[in-house]
């Protein structure tokens, strides 16, 4: 890994910006719940934040993501619009998907953000597919399937890896392995050490690495979306971290190691990065206070303006089951 | 099998009599020709791999590259998944998943994520693509290979199922399928696979029935190879007296209620006919619209035939019973003019 690329002061800060923005979002939202003013299955990915952003530094709109019902953080690091998610967060019209779709489906393609899926497993054969229609495209474009540990054990993963390597797809296959699938720690649901391993009967590069560690997660990245741009196929990542709030939001969390737990706490990716920023010169401690500042305003605005939209008519019944609207 | 070479489309538009693999490869043919984001995939569809287990998709790979048509590993849901995917990128994949039964392995892809992208991102993601699968009992395939499996889908918002009844109408619809822009379930069935028949290279809408055969005392409704069935009872019957009326449905979802009510109020009875089995058929849902509807028009409750409630046998008596036959369509057609 020591001969990765690595994030340049610019980008180093660019990955902040993002994780920022993921960290204080999920701040918000859980106040919001917490408030009773949002009601949904919230999937918090407090922990993980740097995995998208340190990915998603290396990627245009043009580039496709699939991600899961943990996904506002992959969409929020590609570029998802505040507005539009905190409105579909709220179930109102103006949201991306009219309030149809929720936290588990958000979708923007104008920003490459193709698919949330809410069912294990499943955002890897379509970031396949979408792999499939970029490498016909011929624009260079890559696609990127995130998922969780758990669903490294499920068959489409089997499936897809396989399919990828075979037609040499441009595809990075990003599994964010948090330790835990729902409430089941990954000793029960492995006899491997590494899920990275599994690349290898593909016929595809494997590598693990600490998907919190902004260097190992961009390099890791960078050199994986550079393949994939090259027309050398498919990669698979296992990046490792931590999710703070559990599954669901509001679990007791009982199965969590309690040892682990503070480990991971003390690693809090978050703190570290910013205290580096300010230790290598990066940034001031007011200009980060500045950007945060300035992230929290932006979430104030979408958040006013997501509670004065109005619900969707119940017309929208009809709309978007196909194309034409039912009679 | 039946050996099908024709791999070419004819150089002008006279109508030529072809059999449903034919028909079906023509229409792929065409629709590949007529634009280049439509693909193909399944396994074994390219050239290679002798084009489709039943020849369907004979010649499209060398005609138009194994780019656009790909074999691929027996992998239904990374099929049906790189279908979703292609599709949302901006293509037409046309799947094939060789059997109906196989489709179950994909139904997570096609039920959770083909059939709901489009509501569920509010209109973003469209999905338009075909799956291609074929079924029906008659050739001693046993349980795994010959089921009817339309009503499950019938049963989902968001996609459309499909069934041609015949080679014309395999093309028309092909055609229109592929054109759709919501997923689309086509369903071909397989006995009947080489039996020839004129194809005008029409295409044909989706969601609109054909009156196959006009009559006033009784409406047959079917779909595949039901209506073959049925149009020979219906002139059999004819013989003796009783003037039935045929309705293809050709689309299964959405199906054609306004034709079927138009037959229904003129003839006062109705016999719905499916080789699925007839417990929770989508005979089932076609009697219940008949009877809300006309409920003072019908002279005799709707008649339902279907499959017996069993796994297709294999045992060529037991297949034999288990499916509708003429003579059993034949029954229940009394049995509604009773």
């Amino acid at each position: 890994m020591s001969n990765y690329p690595k994030p340049d002061p610019a980008t180093l800060l660019e990955i902040y910006k993002k994780a920022a923005l993921i960290k204080l979002n999920d701040e918000r939202i859980i106040k919001q719940m917490m408030a009773g003013k949002l009601v949904m299955p919230y999937y918090s990915p407090r922990g993980q934040e740097i995995i998208p952003s340190a990915i998603s530094v290396s990627l245009t709109d043009d580039d496709y993501i699939c991600t899961i019902y943990r996904g506002i953080h992959d969409m929020l690091a590609k570029g998802f619009p505040l507005d539009e998610l905190w409105a579909e967060l709220a179930g109102r019209v103006t949201g991306t998907c009219k309030g149809k779709g929720g936290p588990m489906h958000l979708t923007c393609p104008d920003k490459g953000m193709m698919v949330t899926t809410g069912i294990v497993g499943s955002s890897m054969p379509i970031a396949t597919g979408l792999g499939w229609a970029a490498k016909l495209d011929g624009k260079n474009r890559v696609s990127i399937a995130n998922f969780g540990d758990g669903a490294a054990n499920i068959g489409a993963f089997h499936e897809s890896l396989n399919m990828a390597a075979v037609w040499k797809l441009p595809v990075i296959f990003v599994c964010q392995n948090n330790l835990y699938a729902e409430h089941t720690s990954v000793a029960y649901s492995r006899a491997i050490d590494k899920i990275s391993d599994r690349a290898a009967g593909y016929g595809m590069p494997g590598v693990t690495v600490n998907g919190n560690d902004p260097d190992e997660m961009y390099g890791a990245a960078k050199v994986a979306i550079d393949r994939a741009r090259a027309g050398e196929g498919p990669t698979l990542i296992e990046a490792m971290t931590f999710r703070f709030n559990g599954h669901l939001l509001g679990e007791a969390g009982h199965y969590m190691d309690k040892g682990l737990y503070a480990q991971a706490q003390k690693d809090d990716p978050m703190p570290i990065l910013r205290a580096r920023l300010i230790a290598d010169g990066i940034a001031n401690e007011d200009e980060l206070a500045a950007i945060e500042a300035d992230i929290d305003a932006r979430i104030d605005v979408a958040l006013a303006a997501a509670y004065d939209a109005p619900f969707p008519d119940v017309a929208e019944l009809k709309r978007d089951v196909f194309a034409e609207e039912i009679a | 099998m039946t050996d099908t070479t024709t791999t070419t489309a004819p150089a002008d538009n006279q109508v030529r009599k072809m059999t449903a693999v034919e028909a079906i490869n023509l229409a792929l043919h065409d629709a590949m020709e007529a634009d280049a984001k439509v693909l193909v995939l399944g396994e074994e569809v390219a050239d290679p791999q002798e084009g489709g287990v039943m020849g369907v998709t004979k010649g499209l790979s060398t005609k138009f590259g194994e780019d656009r048509v790909k074999s691929t590993p027996i992998s239904e849901q990374a099929i049906i998944g790189a279908a979703i995917g292609a599709a949302v990128g901006g293509y037409k994949p046309v799947a094939e998943i060789m059997l109906m039964n196989f489709v179950t392995v994909a139904m997570d892809m096609i039920i959770n994520h083909a059939a709901k992208l489009r509501f569920m991102s509010g209109g973003q993601t469209g999905v338009p693509m075909v799956i291609r699968t074929m079924t029906g009992a008659g050739f001693s395939t046993g349980g795994q290979h010959s089921d009817y499996w339309e009503a499950w889908f019938a049963h989902a918002p968001g996609i459309k199922v499909v069934a041609p009844s015949n080679p014309d109408d395999a093309y028309g619809l092909m055609r229109a399928a592929i054109d759709d822009p919501d997923p689309v379930l086509f369903i071909e069935n397989l006995p009947s696979y080489w039996t020839p028949a004129p194809v005008t290279k029409q295409i044909i809408p989706i969601g609109k029935a054909r009156i196959a055969r006009e009559g006033s005392d009784v409406t047959v409704i079917a779909h595949s190879l039901m209506v073959t069935h049925s149009l020979a009872v219906a002139e059999k019957l004819s013989g003796e007296g009783v003037s039935v009326e045929v309705i293809d449905l050709r689309t299964i979802s959405p199906w054609d209620k306004e034709t079927v009510l138009a037959s229904v109020r003129k003839t006062g009875r109705a016999v719905v006919v499916h080789e699925a089995v007839k417990q929770f058929g989508i005979g089932a849902e076609i009697a219940s619209v008949i009877t809300e509807e006309l409920w003072g028009t019908l002279k005799r409750p709707v008649e339902r035939v279907g499959a017996a409630f069993s796994s297709v046998p294999f045992s060529k008596p037991l297949e034999t019973a288990f499916a509708p036959q003429p003579d059993t369509i034949a029954a229940a057609i009394k049995a509604a003019l009773a």
